[in-house]
């Protein structure tokens, strides 16, 4: 089977000895909606570094849609468009040069560039700003102007590096849209970002890279499923009062609730436990609720959990190699 | 994979950038070889009187348009290519596939066709000052041909190499200027004690403003073989150097 991508083994060592990448080995199915996750400094952007040969691996191999970056780099790079984390066009030059440029360094004659540059423009609304220098657009346009830019040769597989950071809440909603779309498509996405919720919403498979190294691959509701406990929090209506609360809470002992003030109540649930059953209690204890949501995102903990658990093993490690060597 | 499409682009993007800020880029070697005509040309010149035959004035025509041409291809190349880096954009083309011949043959490009005009701008402004012969057009045309590919090639390697914007002035200043004035822009180097001839030899602009200044005037102190063989090794040289430097990503990749 060929995949869009496919790591091995793929170890990037700096001058100066850091060690960002330490013999990951990875792949992505075609078509996928991937995520690559880790805290800042895990090895993400090294990754996609390598992938796109903007960074020398030390070791390893990688394969894009079949084609080895250390034999077949140029057709490699035909298949990836790439929306980087920084912000990397001309500030001075205006949008439709930079999108007609790009276009030619994947070999699409101008006027073919000229029409994919008006489509995407308009499709990512920054077709009124088609003629300004790059310089004069919003940190959200430029977002919007790099994928735009690594759109324009029609790439089969889009790796976007954290392409929602800075951007508001409705532009980022617009943006999943555009991604969902894409997607469906046939492009093969893979997305590395820091709000997780994005991931949880967008992709269907995830991989979790901390220190250099992948603590997690799988599908996302695999990961999901692994997740024991889940925090809801209830804005309780007006009319019951701090110490009705904890009354109420210390009668129920099979369900782990918590008052946190004289209108709000939260409650873990663990797998066995179900909302209907808080809610009949709530119901039984007169207590009226006026909203309730997840505490936090679900894949936050998740991720918050792996990451730890990373930590205590390695510090374990360390304890054992001390004591060996003692 | 079209590479003329690849090509095309960049050399396109060099040329629309200088053109873009020509009054830095155009503009000011009119008006430096304007001063170098009114102070050395007429004001010194006519005391100096003849140099190879010639006056003053016309001796040194080509030995400036030559300065222009150096300047103007090596300055071009090496601030846009820095500038590149500096923004990133850079990386625009090196995730794209265009094999590192096109990428330095677009940027070397940009520079050779900046130094060019610049050439012909200074060529026009000197027609204010002094009538301009002509011996031999072709030698002309592939004497400023191959000196900008020459010194455009050294500003793409003082590029990749610049780590800050100082770093692309300094070899400009410590290097070029010094080897351009003493390259027999306003002297002919028969002038020279021997020893200082013999120093003069191993600098490779007194053989392009030779050549150059043969094109025009028909003289030169070196041979125009010589002259030719010299900047076609340094081409090979500097071409294969940039070549090997944007291969292996110094500079560029980490």
């Amino acid at each position: 089977m060929t995949y869009a991508l496919e790591i091995s083994a793929l170890e990037k060592t700096y001058k100066g000895g850091f060690q960002a990448l330490k013999g990951i080995d990875l792949t992505v199915t075609k078509g996928d909606f991937f995520a690559l996750l880790g805290p800042n400094g895990a090895g993400k952007s090294t990754s996609i570094g390598v992938i796109t040969s903007l960074v020398n691996k030390t070791g390893g191999k990688v394969k894009v849609f079949g084609y080895d970056i250390d034999t077949d780099l140029e057709k490699a790079k035909s298949f990836i468009g790439l929306v980087p984390q920084e912000f990397n066009f001309s500030q001075f030059e205006p949008l439709v040069n930079i999108l007609v440029n790009q276009a030619g360094y994947y070999g699409v004659s101008k006027s073919v560039a000229i029409q994919r540059a008006e489509k995407y423009l308009k499709q990512l609304e920054l077709w009124d700003k088609r003629d300004e220098p790059a310089r004069a657009l919003s940190g959200g346009m430029k977002r919007r102007l790099m994928i735009a830019r690594a759109l324009m040769h029609e790439p089969q597989m889009l790796i976007l590096d954290e392409p929602t950071a800075g951007v508001d809440i409705e532009l980022r909603r617009s943006m999943w849209d555009f991604l969902r779309e894409l997607n469906q498509q046939g492009i093969t996405i893979i997305l590395t970002t820091h709000y997780l919720e994005e991931a949880e919403m967008l992709c269907r498979n995830i991989a979790i890279i901390d220190g250099g190294e992948i603590v997690e691959d799988t599908s996302m509701k695999k990961l999901l499923a692994q997740l024991d406990v889940e925090t809801f929090v209830f804005d309780i209506k007006v009319g019951a009062t701090l110490s009705e609360l904890e009354h109420f809470a210390k009668q129920s002992p099979e369900i782990a609730y918590r008052v946190v003030d004289d209108h709000t109540l939260e409650v873990d649930l663990n797998k066995s436990q179900n909302l209907n059953q808080v809610f009949a209690q709530l119901n039984v204890g007169d207590i009226e609720v006026q909203s309730m949501r997840n505490k936090s995102n679900r894949l936050e903990a998740l991720f918050v959990s792996l990451i730890n658990n990373k930590k205590s093993d390695s510090k374990a490690k360390q304890q054992t190699v001390a004591v060996g060597a003692k | 994979m079209n590479n003329s499409i690849a090509l095309k682009s960049i050399l396109t993007k060099e040329i629309q950038r200088f053109m873009r800020i020509w009054v830095q880029t155009l503009v000011p070697p009119a008006i430096t070889i304007s001063l170098y005509f009114v102070i050395f040309g007429s004001l010194i010149g006519s005391r100096i009187g003849e140099m190879g035959g010639f006056d003053y004035m016309s001796f040194i025509v080509p030995g400036l348009i030559m300065m222009s041409v150096i300047t103007n291809s090596y300055s071009n190349v090496a601030s846009s290519f820095f500038s590149a880096k500096w923004q990133r954009n850079v990386e625009e083309m090196l995730v794209a596939p265009v094999p590192n011949w096109v990428i330095v043959a677009g940027y070397v490009g940009g520079g050779m066709c900046r130094g060019i005009l610049v050439g012909l701008i200074v060529t026009f402004v000197s027609l204010l000052f002094v009538d301009i012969q002509l011996h031999n057009i072709w030698v002309i045309i592939a004497t400023v041909t191959l000196t900008s590919a020459t010194f455009a090639l050294g500003g793409l390697i003082n590029a990749i190499f610049a780590g800050s914007f100082d770093d692309i002035s300094i070899i400009p200043t410590f290097i070029l200027t010094p080897l351009t004035y003493l390259g027999g822009v306003f002297y002919s180097i028969s002038l020279l004690p021997e020893f200082w001839q013999g120093v003069s030899q191993i600098n490779p602009i007194v053989y392009m403003v030779n050549a150059f200044r043969y094109g025009f005037l028909g003289i030169s102190d070196v041979s125009l073989v010589t002259a030719f063989a010299v900047i076609i090794f340094f081409i090979v040289t500097l071409f294969t150097i940039a070549m090997v430097l944007i291969s292996k990503g110094i500079g560029l990749r980490s």
